[in-house]
């Protein structure tokens, strides 16, 4: 059993961070609703164990890209939940300025090199800084997030080819949640398996399961551990489900209730919540009382978003060219 | 000064970049083995090894964005594309990575780096090989573009280029390669974002840039040769930012201008000099101001085509008297 090797505290706080996630996303949806998020908002609900599992593993030294389904990739590197939602609602003290907004959260400090508005845009970007990683002889790995749906575009068969050729410390990493906004990989994909299309470019893959936790966990540490080790890029793919619309904005017309009801049983957070209480790890007392701080640290976060001023429309033009902010 | 091709300024500007930086990389389609399509690597490799002169696969998106990520992390890649046309492959990495990286992530990384590549027609290379489109990128804010005729300048202002913290679009040109020009032979710097008068004169103002510098050079010593008219060259040099008191300040002392750009007119540099024109100096004008840009056509193979697609000396001497007259 895995929570046998695992460290206690690593796995209340993969526990905690879930938490965190989903109900960070829940009062992003409030928010959203209620006007004080504007524009595309993509909630990570239902890949909690994806988004914690992978980003829980890596070490100072690694960088992080990601797409726009970014808040929980943020929240899970231990960016400041504050900050995150101040820049969801636009405002100077979040994480980007107010000038990123949902889709692209920066946090240098957390290595979190940005979340990517063009689908698989972002891919030939960690396969630079994975270069620039060889080139200066560092020890960090990049670790390159992205939905099945950007399998299908030039830039990642491209960047797949060149982290190949030019050995480079990539894990590319594939949180497939089985919808292309309304498209599912059997319209879409000639090998509806992501992994699959790792072999073409002779890497290392391996699929695993998205819901759980503890396998995100185990199999991308192990990943990690190789792509250290040898230098060479390799391709995880997690099965995962999205249990909220591809934005806030979509109907829901391509897949059925049912469907999404079969998937909300296997609820990653009560997944792992029900083994965390089986192994005697956590009871129900203490998820009460996780819920409850978690909760309060959302409310300070939504505060600090809410009263946070807008940038200066003085500012406008801050932030285009370096040499003029100096 | 020693006499230099353009070819050789740019590959000198490379070298002793490289040498003062060593965060200073290439990389690009066969810039390496195969010493630049255009031979503007040449020996490069064999001097700084394959770390620093990377030999890419044919994958323009990957090249641009991994010179992008690098760029972030903090390297300077000078990434050479082949030919301009061939940048419309990466364009989502230049418009939406490259531009763009800075300002949506509030000034938490910038992005500086060297795009590299030749332009224009000339060559018999047709239509998908003959494009000039360095103003698609001057459009947009976030990068800087810069377009060197003569060695010296191609010289100094890769060199700023390279040092420049933000993503500069540097534009050669197919038909400068082999031109020669006296260049400095200590280290001299051209900032980026000012032009330069070629050529001073009282009677008219020609705007040019790359190749069409040398044509309005042409076309003037003509006009002063068979019409007594004194024709001020300003090369632009750089497209963005515009050096707009250097235009603004030669229409003010000329009184007539025109612009000539190699590339179609149609929203193009011209118009944007027009523009600036009429919102500084419109009373300053004695005439209105005219455009001379390649005909509106694919770029064709035969010879004589070719020819009567791309603005020649005639040409721009003729509008240059419609605007005198």
């Amino acid at each position: 059993m895995a929570t046998k090797t695992e460290n206690r505290e690593q796995l209340l706080d993969n526990y905690r961070m879930m938490v965190l996630i989903r109900h960070f996303e829940e009062r992003a949806a409030q928010l959203y609703t209620q006007a004080h998020i504007g524009g595309y908002c993509h909630l990570n609900i239902g890949e909690e164990a994806t988004v914690v599992g992978a980003l829980s593993t890596l070490r100072p030294e690694d960088y992080v890209f990601t797409a726009y389904r970014d808040h929980g990739h943020a929240l899970a590197l231990g960016s400041d939940p504050g900050a995150v939602m101040a820049e969801l609602c636009g405002k100077v003290t979040g994480i980007s300025k107010g000038r990123g907004g949902s889709m692209h959260l920066f946090d240098r400090e957390h290595r979190l090199f940005g979340g990517y508005g063009i689908v698989g845009g972002h891919l030939p970007l960690a396969v630079g800084a994975a270069l620039a990683i060889q080139y200066r002889e560092e020890d960090g790995v990049v670790m390159c997030i992205f939905g099945e749906g950007a399998t299908n575009i030039g830039a990642f068969h491209e960047s797949m080819n060149m982290a190949k050729v030019y050995h480079l410390p990539v894990l590319f990493f594939c949180s497939n949640n089985q919808y292309a906004m309304g498209s599912m990989p059997e319209d879409d994909s000639a090998v509806p398996e992501m992994w699959m299309k790792a072999c073409a470019y002779d890497m290392a893959a391996e699929r695993i399961d998205g819901m759980d936790v503890f396998s995100v966990r185990e199999a991308t540490m192990r990943a990690l551990d190789r792509v250290r080790e040898t230098r060479e890029p390799m391709f995880l793919e997690a099965f995962t489900y999205r249990f909220r619309g591809h934005s806030m904005a979509d109907a829901g017309r391509y897949r059925s209730q049912d469907e999404v009801r079969e998937w909300q049983r296997r609820d990653p957070i009560q997944l792992f919540g029900r083994r965390l209480q089986e192994d005697g790890i956590l009871d129900t007392r203490m998820r009460e009382d996780i819920e409850k701080a978690v909760d309060e640290e959302i409310e300070r976060a939504t505060r600090f978003a809410l009263e946070s001023p807008s940038p200066e429309t003085d500012d406008l033009y801050q932030y285009v060219y370096t040499e003029e902010d100096r | 000064m020693t006499t230099k091709t353009y070819r050789e300024a740019l590959n000198e500007a490379l070298r002793e970049e490289m040498h003062r930086d060593q965060d200073v990389f290439i990389i690009g389609q066969d810039v390496g083995k195969f010493e630049g399509a255009y031979r503007v690597t040449q020996g490069l490799l064999s001097e700084f090894g394959p770390k620093r002169v990377k030999d890419a696969p044919i994958s323009e998106t990957a090249i641009m964005g991994a010179g992008i990520g690098a760029a972030m992390v903090g390297l300077r890649p000078v990434v050479e594309f082949m030919t301009i046309n061939f940048t419309l492959v990466a364009m989502d990495q230049i418009v939406n990575n490259a531009a763009k990286i800075r300002y949506m992530f509030g000034g938490q990384v910038s992005v500086p780096l060297v795009i590299r590549t030749p332009g224009g027609g000339g060559q018999q290379l047709t239509a998908q090989h003959s494009q000039n489109l360095e103003h698609w990128f001057a459009h947009v804010p976030g990068l800087k573009v810069v377009a060197p005729v003569s060695p010296a300048d191609a010289k100094g202002l890769l060199k700023m280029a390279i040092r420049d913290p933000d993503p500069v679009f540097v534009l050669e040109n197919l038909a400068l390669y082999n031109t020669k020009g006296e260049v400095p032979d200590d280290e001299y710097e051209i900032p980026l974002g000012s032009a330069d008068v070629k050529r001073e004169g009282t009677d008219l103002t020609i705007f040019a840039h790359s190749r069409m510098v040398n044509v309005a050079l042409r076309a003037a010593e003509r006009l002063e040769d068979e019409d007594g008219v004194s024709a001020e060259v300003v090369d632009l040099r750089s497209l963005r930012p515009l050096d707009t008191e250097t235009i603004l300040n030669s229409v003010r002392k000329t009184n007539r201008a025109m612009t000539v750009e190699e590339g179609w007119a149609t929203y193009g540099v011209g118009g944007e000099i027009v523009a600036l024109l009429m919102d500084h100096v419109f009373d300053d004008l004695d005439a209105p101001v005219k455009r001379v840009g390649g005909e509106e056509v694919p770029m064709p193979y035969s010879k004589p085509l070719e020819r009567a697609a791309i603005p020649s000396v005639d040409r721009v001497y003729d509008v240059a008297l419609q605007v005198l007259a």
